[in-house]
């Protein structure tokens, strides 16, 4: 079902947390709600399942004016962060609970329970207290009770993060895969970019209470509107420099880099320049020299800090190699192409 | 317990320190099975005529143990139901429910649960007085429920305290109203503390003298202290083995509850002290 935000605007006393806000999510779409902590994408979250009121603005499910309507008449399911179990049932009267809210008869709600047990891999847990399972497992249970009564929407607030690494992992695609197997409408609200380009269809995201630039992972990462945009996905983080436009080149310092034909004609002056580190390093021949001031491995990759003469930093990361060291000085080139230009406060040329 | 940590003095020192008390409770308890010779501080002879106030006709002027018993039993109980039933809905309100004046309640009852409330007697006696409720049970029933919700309201808001909020949203979001989440999601949170309240308040009140002795003065409405106390201020004829049978009596329930529910009773220390 299409959930549709217009004009959204949220007040806590006198402070205007979100001013404003659109967003539209398509039906069995997966939309992330990224952003840096104290955006407002919890706030934004919890207005949509009606813990919060609007201040302003309209949403829709669908056709269905839901704005002013309570939580309970609005069919969202809601995962919490700490999974919110009902700690004195089992998972089996945990899973039920939303249908026995619905007075349903018994045998519908055994079967219920069954059929999205079975879709959350956990049928062989039902009897246990949810004291007794894992953090994976409890993330399942939380799920399984969102969407047992077919919920309009699904709401997830930073689902993975209490699991450790792995389990992160393993439950990413979990989550995307039960998603897309009930084909519901939902929506991820997550601090970690990882989760949000690996998991969603489309990324929203936020910062100081704004939608920055909405669209599709791959193309937020090539294509970001700005510096904001740009150094919060990716990692290692993209670096920035700043250049003069010279005739045909960037010139950073003493080093000049060819500018690419799409941007010749529009860039002119002080510009800054976005490299990621997959575009610098001896792959893309000379012309860049500086001194290593950080190595990192990360066993398959090798991760360089390289400073330049004027003092910033550029990021290289590539496939483990022969170990440059501290202090060695190199001479890489910059994949032209790839280089993102930005004007000096930041807005993307 | 830690290895370095000697365990046995400390036992020694505190056996030591107690031992006055153990054998006053020894003789207590002896005394009244037993009649020591004229003369002699020592029981010697077996005998149970101490305890025939359980069988026995009152002396006229005094009421029947069992009537007392009764009445203390019904103090008690109404006092602790009423006392955990407010406090659960009270201190439930004061936790989570954002309503006008609330930071003026907590205060208040911060400086109510201080408050030496036997300061208040001569106002409550005149209101009892003024309402009718005088020399009655219920009068002193309603008294002692009040000054007991303070604390009783105060140490459910801890217990509420600690449930997370996630727990009532989640409720909320599967469609539970308020008054179901409340019912079925939070009060089993809380169930410890509500036990520990029930038995605490139950004792509060099996305990309670003075309120009764001032509030409730007449026979109708005596309960276990004040007999107590009526039958060693008995100038014509003390007999203090049957004073000490008829302390026993009222002790033994007592000693039964907290061997029985000690667990329970800990959790109140344990509880609303978090978050
Ligand atoms: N109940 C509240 N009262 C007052 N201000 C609030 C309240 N809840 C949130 N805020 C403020 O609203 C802003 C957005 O908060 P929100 O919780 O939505 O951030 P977030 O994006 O979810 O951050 P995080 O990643 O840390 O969870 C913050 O500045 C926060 O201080
Ligand atoms: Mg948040």
């Amino acid at each position: 079902m299409q959930l549709r935000l217009e004009n959204f605007t949220k007040k806590f006393d006198n402070l205007t947390v979100i001013d404003q806000l659109n967003l539209t999510v398509e039906s069995g779409e997966m939309m992330a709600l990224l952003g840096p902590s104290g955006c407002g994408k919890s706030t934004t979250l919890f207005t949509i399942c009606g813990i919060h009121r609007m201040n302003g603005g309209t949403l829709h499910f669908g056709d269905r004016d839901v704005s002013n309507l309570p939580s309970q008449q609005r069919n969202v399911g809601v995962v919490f962060q700490n999974y919110a179990l009902y700690p004195h049932m089992n998972i089996r009267d945990n899973i039920a609970f939303p249908l026995r809210v619905q007075k349903l008869d018994n045998a519908t709600i055994a079967k219920k329970v069954a059929e999205i047990a079975e879709l959350v891999h956990i049928p062989e847990l039902l009897d246990r207290k949810p004291a007794q399972l894992s953090g994976g497992q409890q993330q399942r249970v939380a799920l399984a009770r969102a969407l047992v009564r077919k919920p309009d929407v699904l709401l997830l607030d930073e689902p993975l993060a209490n699991l450790d690494a792995k389990l992160r992992l393993e439950m990413r695609s979990e989550i995307r895969r039960i998603q897309l197997e009930t084909g519901i409408t939902a929506i991820l609200v997550t601090h970690d970019q990882v989760e949000a380009m690996s998991m969603c269809d489309r990324i929203a995201l936020m910062k100081g209470g704004k939608i920055v630039q909405l669209s599709e992972p791959d193309q937020m990462y090539n294509d970001p509107v700005d510096t904001f945009v740009a150094g919060f996905l990716g990692n290692p983080p993209i670096s920035f420099l700043d250049a003069q436009v010279n005739a045909d080149v960037f010139q950073v310092g003493p080093s000049q880099i060819t500018i690419a034909d799409s941007l010749r004609a529009k860039v002119n002056g002080a510009v800054k320049l976005g490299i990621r580190p997959e575009y610098f390093g001896p792959q893309f021949g000379t012309g860049i020299t500086g001194k290593i001031s950080f190595v990192e491995t990360q066993g398959r990759e090798d991760l360089y800090n390289v400073t330049l003469p004027d003092g910033s930093v550029l990021r290289s990361i590539q496939a483990a190699g022969p170990r440059l060291k501290l202090g060695d000085s190199v001479n890489w080139g910059i994949s032209h192409d790839h280089a993102l230009a930005f004007t000096p406060d930041g807005a993307r040329i | 317990m830690n290895a370095n940590f000697k365990s046995w003095p400390v036992i020694a020192i505190l056996s030591l320190v107690s031992l006055p008390l153990l054998i006053m409770f020894v003789f207590q308890i002896v005394d009244t099975f037993t009649n020591p010779y004229p003369g002699s501080i020592w029981p010697q002879m077996f005998t149970i005529e101490h305890w025939r106030f359980l069988w026995e006709e009152p002396a006229t002027g005094r009421s029947s143990i069992w009537a007392v018993t009764w009445n203390t039993f019904v103090f008690a109980s109404t006092t602790a139901v009423a006392v955990t039933s407010i406090s659960l809905t009270a201190a439930y309100a004061l936790s989570r429910l954002n309503f006008p004046a609330r930071r003026f309640f907590l205060a208040g009852l911060i400086v109510l649960h201080a408050f030496p409330t036997i300061t208040l007697i001569i106002a409550i006696f005149l209101i009892l007085q003024f309402l009718g409720l005088y020399n009655s049970l219920m009068g002193v029933i309603l008294v002692k429920a009040a000054l007991e919700l303070p604390f009783g309201i105060w140490i459910m808001k801890g217990f509420y305290d600690t449930v997370p909020w996630e727990i009532e949203m989640a409720g909320v979001q599967d469609g539970a109203s308020r008054f179901t989440v409340w019912w079925k999601l939070v009060l089993p949170q809380v169930q410890p503390g509500l036990a520990a309240l029930l038995i605490f308040s139950f004792l509060s009140g099996w305990s309670e003298f003075v309120l009764p002795l001032v509030l409730a003065p007449g026979n109708d409405a005596q309960v276990l202290s004040t007999y107590l106390s009526a039958l060693i201020l008995d100038d014509a004829k003390p007999d203090f083995n049957l004073f000490k049978s008829v302390g026993l009596f009222y002790a033994i329930p007592v000693i039964v509850i907290y061997l029985v529910f000690q667990k329970k009773l800990m959790n109140i220390y344990g509880g609303g002290s978090k978050g």
